[in-house]
């Protein structure tokens, strides 16, 4: 469900102030950027309010505990110890002492104050640069209280974008295959959470088989391939209203679908007599269109941000590879030319890289390279691992990994991870049962 | 000049002769995995996860990595597969078709099809006609083996045939 609840957001100050502080997100994380990111605070009449319907002690606390984390995910800021702070947090809000502040080495400051308004939660908070010595961002948001956690996300994805100059990517969501059992009869579900793994919530009932579910561009519904009556197809789902319905009804298996850009279309695989080939279909008026017609195995497409170009994998060269193509399935173009096989190349965001899986001496990879195939880098070497999507600002990708079993079989897991563009800061999304298939939303906006 | 191209050719015969033992060695050990009946060449051959639609007919074959052709001991188990068929014309079949674990979700379900089509067009060329089989590719969401070894794949890549009646 995603919750299209208005947030309203008012600019305290106008902040077009020239800041020092500067982070590059494109060298990796070697140097995070210290920071102290203030409780923020509440008034005694407001935490009662918010305790009793929100059954949380100090929501000022819990909100900063959502920035700090979602920062320090991100491996380029380093939220500093509260147990160093010295200011108190309604004065460091009014105005901070920098002195303290720089004495522990901060060298930006999150503070901010929540009030509880006619029944709503007001949540305004403020961004200082230590070493300059002023502020550089103030808002404040106003929403019924139980957005509360989608505020200390909206925060975090300001404070990244003053800081870094690209847009956040933390009020945002994942849906994935939630898996159980044993590998010879895994019981899968689809899932969706926030991006730091709160409000997870199961989706199917693990009834039939599910797999590949994937965000279309305003994060409201899922095309996904389903099981159901043993007939493997692709499906759509209205994540708000839970209505579900087949989409790639041919006459054999549809699978692997993604949205176009736009989100007026399905662009999916489709299986018979021992050829995959790729089709679209448009959702309004139910079209379908044949891009690709080859013997070999044609699949995972995947559009580029301007919806002129697909790319894909065939095995038409006698192995798996990653192809290019107009949209209308003209000019077929090979790009990976290095060991190996190549599978699920899914186009960044931002249109200049493709990620892939690549197998190679039995080792997998994801790795990404330029649209043209040139430039390739592999991030991350595992037993097994693929599937990569892409956060909405292209820097981070997320994928599953499955671990090797023992002679007797025991001890597979499947769990997602993701990794910064720049081949750092790999880390385990926590999930509350095994996962596979992630696809990262857009930003949910406000 | 002449003692460095006998030593030079010597070099050359021993590494030569080194190359060989080495191939030699790798032999074998292909060899001691074949004595325990399992594999050849990639290929399942071993009956430990096979079942019978009848006496004398087993429900699946099995292939190399990446690969759907049919083996000579794959032709045969369809060629029964295709008898019994014959004698029993009210049976319906699926033919499920799947992949080891080695490989991207997405291919490994095409994959899986087009396995199971390869069995599906051999029962055809023995008179099976296409109204009784259908195709049901799982990819490699049901292995049989959760092993992660080359023995368990090789289990895993497979087209069983179940009956759909």
């Amino acid at each position: 469900m995603i919750k299209r609840l208005i947030i309203f957001c008012i600019i305290l100050i106008p902040t077009n102030v020239f800041a020092l502080i500067e982070v590059d997100i494109t060298r990796g994380n070697m140097n995070p950027l210290p920071l102290a990111v203030s409780p923020l605070s509440i008034d005694e009449n407001s935490r009662k309010s918010f305790e009793k319907i929100l059954k949380k002690e100090n929501i000022g606390s819990e909100i900063s505990i959502i920035v700090e984390n979602n920062l320090r995910s991100s491996g380029i800021f380093e939220p500093l110890s509260k147990d160093a702070f010295l200011q108190a947090p309604d004065i460091a809000n009014l105005k901070p002492r920098f002195e303290d502040w720089n004495l522990i080495k901060a060298q930006a400051l999150i503070t901010g104050k929540v009030s509880y308004v006619s029944e709503r939660l007001r949540v305004e908070f403020r961004l200082w640069d230590i070493l300059a010595g002023r502020e550089i961002m103030a808002l404040a948001f106003t929403t019924v209280p139980s957005n509360w956690r989608r505020v200390g996300h909206i925060i975090s994805d300001k404070i990244y974008e003053r800081l870094t100059g690209e847009k956040g990517y933390f009020d945002t969501r994942i849906i994935y295959v939630a898996e159980e059992g044993p590998k010879t009869q895994r019981k899968k579900k689809l899932a969706i959470m926030d991006q730091d793994g709160a409000n997870n919530k199961f989706l199917t009932l693990g009834n039939e088989l599910v797999l590949t579910p994937r965000f279309n561009p305003t994060s409201q519904m899922v095309t996904y391939l389903s099981y159901f009556k043993n007939l493997p197809r692709v499906y759509l789902l209205d994540i708000e209203t839970g209505t579900q319905e087949v989409v790639g009804d041919f006459p054999g298996m549809t699978f692997a679908p993604r949205f176009s850009p736009d989100g007026k279309k399905i662009i999916m695989s489709f299986a018979k007599d021992g050829k995959s080939d790729i089709y679209t279909m448009d959702l309004e008026n139910r079209i379908v269109e044949r891009i690709t017609n080859h013997p070999s195995i044609d699949t995972s497409p995947s559009y580029s941000p301007n919806g002129k170009f697909i790319a894909f994998n065939s095995d038409r060269s006698g192995y798996q590879q990653i192809y290019i193509m107009k949209n209308d399935g003209s000019e077929i173009k090979r790009i990976s030319f290095g060991n190996g096989i190549y599978g699920t190349p899914v186009w960044s965001p931002r249109g200049d890289l493709i990620a892939f899986t690549k197998l190679h001496n039995g080792k997998f990879y994801i790795g990404v390279m330029r649209t043209d195939g040139t430039g390739e880098r592999l991030l991350t070497e595992n037993y097994y691992q693929e599937a990569p999507s892409w956060s909405p600002n292209g820097r981070v990708l997320i994928f599953y990994r499955e671990t090797k079993t023992n002679a007797k079989g025991e001890g597979f897991s499947a769990k997602l991870w993701s990794i910064d563009l720049t081949g750092y800061n790999e880390r385990l999304v926590a999930t509350p049962t095994d996962a596979s298939d992630p696809s990262w939303s857009s930003l949910l906006g406000n | 000049m002449i003692l460095s191209k006998i030593f030079k050719n010597t070099l050359l015969l021993l590494a030569a002769c080194l190359v060989l033992s080495a191939c030699a060695t790798k032999k074998e050990v292909t060899t001691a995995i074949d004595i325990q009946g399992q594999m050849q060449s990639d290929v399942y051959t071993g009956t430990d996860t096979v079942e019978y639609l009848a006496d004398g007919v087993p429900d699946r074959v099995f292939f190399a990595t990446n690969e759907s052709v049919l083996t000579t001991a794959s032709r045969e188990t369809l060629r029964a597969q295709a008898a019994w068929l014959r004698k029993n014309s009210s049976i319906n079949i699926v033919l499920e078709g799947h992949a080891d674990e080695r490989g991207t979700r997405e291919y490994n379900l095409a994959l899986g099809e087009r396995r199971a089509n390869a069995a599906k067009d051999y029962l055809m060329t023995y008179g099976i006609s296409s109204d009784r089989i259908s195709v049901l590719s799982y990819g490699k969401e049901r292995p049989v083996d959760g092993g992660s070894s080359p023995l368990a794949w090789s289990k895993n890549r497979r087209s069983v045939t179940v009956k759909a009646n």
